[in-house]
């Protein structure tokens, strides 16, 4: 699609990421070709939601380099704001704008960071909602909704802004199971139509449907890493087998 | 896990030097900036026409030594009035504002009557209310309450000031989401223990910075007790100056009030910090 094929879209070097003593990534390298999908998996605490904060500087990494399409991004002469312009993220908790409805949390960013004339930001935004079957919802506030909705809407405010990369932090850990399916399948149409995605994720399921690549963390460092049908079926390290048969149900 | 073993890139170093590049140049602007704009205010000040004769009735220093010790014996009573009155405004304002959230059929005179409360002492001036209690309420001869004009004017200003507390307090409550009140009821403590417990800590916490805002003023309307005759730090300067002709005991007066209400500014701030730490680690 792209003309260059040359660098990845997104490139991880021996990253390195601290609170205080605490280490929470050490030495993770990745790398996230277009269209990939990328799981994150492992036991919460691992460092997948940190790695996510990372990836678009939301935490500052004590060593290590992040590339965005070429680009260093963890330069200090790089300006957050323009490399979070074209990445997407949702969050486990929404983090939907109470005091917005939910047009006005979707077109936000697209007016006053990327500068869309509302009439675009609004018409696109209301495309995206019914897209995701919230086309009733619109002029809502978030507190209205359920927890399903809100996710959904919180995935329709990252895409708005037609991000290069979107990120997504357990986005559904905090939805009952039927709710689950609703945003697993936005995001499985989203994998499908080439969006590229790194996903901290506990749907092993859904994981080996949509990844194209899975990745375990421990202990704050990337363990194992591979194609889905050869991680989750047959791991190297034992600790990843132990990790996949406390998560995943017993084989029929 | 290497916590030990491990050392910084080339890379990092050299980052963390950029950092502290920008770092260096972040603070020589700021000071630099800083200095120049109190350099163009103080120039500004000295250039206008009259300033000899400002700094002669206002800025004289003979005139601020002789009127200081007068002045500090007066503070005192400022000083004095503000620690008693700040804790019962606290107390009556959060009375007030609870009061007003009561949902109970038995608190519904008590709801009447704080609303009443805040409504009408808000709209009186609050030098009014100093000069009426302090005048009125000893000539109703009230059986065993002291007709001393400072003990009514402290009682004007915790009036007046825990009105606007109570709001203040108010605004706080509302600002929790109702979910907290949710959850509380859900581990079954009941309405009351629910405010006590989850509500009015966290709303206390949240309207720090503007019960700061009503102390500090609370700390400078005590000069108003002055106009009730109480010999504070603005009747002994204003004595002063009578009597001399020279201002310079007004603008010493204010300097007092400015230092005691910065520290209190500080310590509000290290307070909402150190709960802010606690309370939002690692939060989004």
């Amino acid at each position: 699609m792209t003309t260059t094929r040359s660098s990845p879209l997104l490139e991880v070097t021996d990253l390195r990421k601290t609170y205080g003593e605490r280490v929470v990534l050490d030495d993770v390298s990745l790398t996230v070709q277009r269209h990939d999908v990328v799981c994150l998996i492992g036991s919460s605490g691992s460092g997948k939601s940190t790695l996510l904060r990372c990836l678009n500087l939301l935490e500052q990494v004590d060593d290590g380099v992040i590339r965005l399409d070429g680009e260093e991004i963890t330069d200090p002469g790089v300006d957050p704001g323009e490399v979070r312009k074209r990445i997407g993220m949702a969050f486990q908790a929404y983090n939907l704008f109470p005091h917005l409805s939910v047009l006005a949390n979707c077109t936000l960013a697209p007016v006053r960071v990327h500068g869309t004339p509302r009439g675009e930001a609004e018409q696109r935004a209301r495309e995206l909602l019914a897209q995701f079957g919230l086309e009733e919802h619109v002029d809502k506030h978030p507190d209205r909704l359920s927890g399903g909705q809100q996710q959904r809407v919180a995935l329709v405010r990252a895409l708005c802004t037609q991000p290069e990369l979107l990120l997504l932090d357990e986005i559904t850990a905090a939805l009952d199971p039927e709710l689950v399916g609703d945003v697993l399948t936005i995001v499985r149409d989203l994998a499908e139509r080439g969006t590229t995605m790194v996903l901290a994720t506990h749907e092993m399921g859904f994981a080996r449907e949509v990844a194209s690549t899975v990745c375990f963390l421990d202990g704050g460092r990337i363990l194992e890493q591979g194609p889905p049908a050869q991680l989750l079926v047959e791991p190297r390290e034992e600790r990843t087998r132990q990790f996949l048969r406390r998560v995943l149900p017993p084989q029929g | 896990m290497s916590g030990q073993t491990w050392t910084p890139s080339e890379r990092e170093l050299e980052r963390r030097g950029v950092r502290r590049r920008q770092r260096t140049r972040r603070i020589l602007l700021a000071s630099g900036l800083t200095v120049l704009v109190f350099v163009v205010l103080v120039l500004g000040v000295r250039g206008t026409p009259g300033w000899p004769r400002v700094r002669e009735t206002f800025f004289d220093s003979f005139h601020a030594r002789e009127s200081f010790d007068a002045i500090l014996h007066g503070f005192w009573i400022n000083v004095k009035l503000f620690l008693i009155c700040q804790p019962l405004i606290l107390v009556a304002g959060l009375a007030i504002a609870l009061a007003r959230k009561a949902r109970s059929p038995w608190l519904v005179p008590v709801r009447a009557l704080a609303v009443l409360y805040t409504d009408v002492v808000r709209g009186v001036p609050t030098i009014l209310l100093i000069v009426l209690f302090a005048f009125g309420m000893p000539a109703l001869d009230l059986q065993g309450l002291p007709i001393d004009p400072l003990f009514w004017c402290g009682v004007a200003l915790v009036v007046s000031y825990s009105a606007y507390v109570a709001e203040v307090f108010r605004a706080g409550i509302d600002s929790i989401h109702p979910s907290q009140v949710q959850s509380a009821a859900a581990l079954g403590l009941s309405r009351g223990q629910a405010m006590r417990f989850v509500v009015v800590p966290q709303a206390v916490r949240r309207v720090v910075p503007p019960l700061l805002n009503d102390f500090v003023s609370l700390q400078k309307d005590t000069a108003l007790v002055s106009a009730a005759g109480a010999l504070d730090a603005l009747f002994a300067a204003r004595n002063y100056a009578n009597f001399n002709f020279n201002y310079t005991p007004i603008v010493v007066v204010a300097a007092f009030f400015v230092v005691i209400t910065i520290p209190l500014a500080r310590w509000c701030d290290w307070l909402q910090r150190r709960w802010m730490e606690r309370e939002r680690a690692g939060a989004l």
